[in-house]
């Protein structure tokens, strides 16, 4: 079965595809970090990193409208999160409403600090998103280890990785053999839910059973406990340049972001 | 002759008190194509679980793998010359690619580095999956999975090849390839099948397990043909072309098995 949904690699050459995951990894983190760092009135800082984001989608040669679709999808969740920052913070009010006794009241302060959250939430999947469809998920696994991330904890998620489309089909088939029973409608919520639950329940069931089964085919393949890998990585030395440049490039929005909101 | 397998009283039941092996007991000599054949629930896989030592410590009775005795001490040894290749290869396959997969016995045999990849380039060009080193799993075809998980266990370069249900779920070309390329390989194998045409094809001899013993022990051109003993046991006579014989085994380095 296709999990375009769940695979979000696009096959590449660009620079940005051929760049060691490590330093792709690396960078996002930084990227996320300086982002999330800048203050809420630092527009200038915001327009580079968003610059330096659209900039990469570039060089990735990924089509804009669909990078700017997918980084969309964190927005409704950010904005329910902060939608009540407009009304909370202290400042000269923009707007105001009154409910019988209460008034309700839009800030600037708080206007200013909402637009920010989005920005950065929308920047950090971007970016986030970026990374993944130029890198395939085995390579920033290898990253992952790479950067001393304890092994059990990329074996997991491996390993989840791996099952999460087994999983998905066995759970389509239980699905199927559902719907092929259940034919008309009128059918309660109540039955629905057991239906549900037995669902979930057998495939638990058959998940459970297949980690044992893979276990059996790890024994028989001489796993003793450590799980060991051939390191394929090698940095070149477009990889040292795009890693200087962007380290560079990532301190000067942090230091842009500062300086526009008032001293260091 | 050293056996290649040996087999004496073994018996074993599950943890819930199913007994699925009850007394069984044979020898396979080395290079030998044998098919085990049996209903559902007759103890094929726990039995394969024996002999590479997956299963080990629960049963009685004992296990010899080319003379060497299947013990506490000798079971990674055994492990490694008995190459396990399980129904699903969603079960074998477990890793992000098709190279780590492959690469995974040779690596945890403690091989050196360059011996590893020597290894992962012949066993995917012995079953014709060269250039699939960088796929995922679930990006292949059942078929192609099924080749890659013959391949795994080829890497460990095994003495002995236990296949379960081999054919399960595969086209008639999927699995005309598939009959191919087993009979090319040269090492000693246990075939699980309930798929009679491969086991007439591929195996001169049968063992027929029926709850969990060994009910019968032969030729497969006379087991096979024996409507009341394949009745009585839940199995079915094949319809079957003329009696073709599996040819010469030849060594499985080359990559022209599979066009
Ligand atoms: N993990 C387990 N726990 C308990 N009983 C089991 C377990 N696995 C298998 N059995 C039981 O042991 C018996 C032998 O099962 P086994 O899987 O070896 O049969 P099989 O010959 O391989 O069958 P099939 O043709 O369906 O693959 C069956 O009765 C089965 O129900
Ligand atoms: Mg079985």
């Amino acid at each position: 079965m296709k999990h375009s949904f769940l695979d979000r690699y696009r096959e590449g050459t660009s620079l940005v595809h051929r760049l060691d995951p490590r330093l792709k990894l690396l960078g996002t983190l930084a990227f996320i970090l300086v982002v999330t760092n800048i203050p809420a009135r630092g527009w200038p800082a915001f327009l580079l990193m968003a610059g330096l984001a659209l900039l990469l989608v570039r060089l990735a040669e990924v089509p804009l409208l669909e990078a700017l679709k997918r980084s969309s999808i964190a927005l409704p969740f950010a904005g329910v999160v902060a939608v009540s920052i407009p009304f909370t913070r202290a400042g000269e009010a923009l707007w105001q409403a009154r409910l019988g006794s209460w008034t309700l009241s839009v800030t600037d302060a708080g206007l200013a600090l909402f637009l920010s959250v989005m920005v950065k939430a929308w920047l950090a999947v971007l970016v986030s998103g970026l990374l993944v469809a130029t890198t395939p998920f085995p390579k920033l696994l290898k990253a992952l280890r790479a950067l001393h991330v304890p092994a059990a904890l990329v074996s997991t998620i491996s390993f989840m990785y791996r099952y999460l489309f087994v999983l998905v089909d066995e759970a389509m088939c239980i699905q199927t053999a559902r719907e092929a029973r259940s034919v008309g409608p009128g059918r309660t919520v109540w039955w629905r839910a057991r239906v549900l639950g037995g669902m979930i329940g057998s495939l638990f069931i058959r998940s459970y059973e297949r980690s044992e089964r893979i276990y059996a085919a790890m024994l028989s393949r001489g796993f003793a406990g450590e799980i060991r890998s051939l390191d394929q990585m090698s940095w070149q030395k477009r990889d040292w340049l795009a890693g200087l440049g962007w380290a560079v490039l990532m301190a000067a929005a942090f230091v842009l972001g500062r300086l526009i909101a008032g001293g260091l | 002759m050293e056996m290649a397998v040996r087999v004496e009283s073994l018996r074993f039941a599950y943890p819930d008190g199913r007994v699925a092996l009850d007394g069984i007991r044979f020898a396979i000599a080395p290079g030998e194509k044998v098919a085990v054949v049996g209903p559902n629930g007759a103890g094929k896989s726990t039995l394969f679980l024996h002999l590479n030592g997956v299963l080990h410590g629960e049963h009685t009775g004992r296990i010899w793998i080319a003379g060497m005795e299947l013990t506490d001490k000798t079971l990674r040894q055994v492990r490694a010359r008995v190459g396990l290749v399980f129904q699903d290869p969603d079960d074998q396959l477990f890793s992000p690619t098709v190279f780590e997969d492959v690469a995974f016995g040779p690596l945890h045999m403690g091989l050196p580095e360059e011996e590893v990849r020597r290894r992962v380039t012949q066993a995917l060009a012995a079953v014709g999956m060269l250039g699939f080193e960088d796929k995922m799993p679930h990006h292949l075809s059942l078929g192609e999975r099924k080749r890659i998980a013959i391949a795994t266990v080829l890497a460990m370069e095994p003495d002995i090849l236990l296949l379960d249900e081999p054919s399960a779920g595969l086209d008639p070309r999927a699995r005309r390839n598939l009959i191919q390329l087993l009979q090319r390989l040269p090492q000693t194998m246990l075939v699980a099948s309930h798929d009679m045409r491969l086991v007439w094809e591929l195996c001169p001899r049968t063992l027929i397990l029926d709850a969990g013993r060994l009910v019968a022990d032969g030729p497969t051109a006379v087991l096979l043909q024996d409507e009341a003993l394949m009745e009585a046991h839940g199995l079915e006579v094949p319809m079957l072309a003329p009696a073709p014989r599996p040819e010469a085994p030849i060594p499985h380095t080359i990559s022209a098995v599979w066009k």
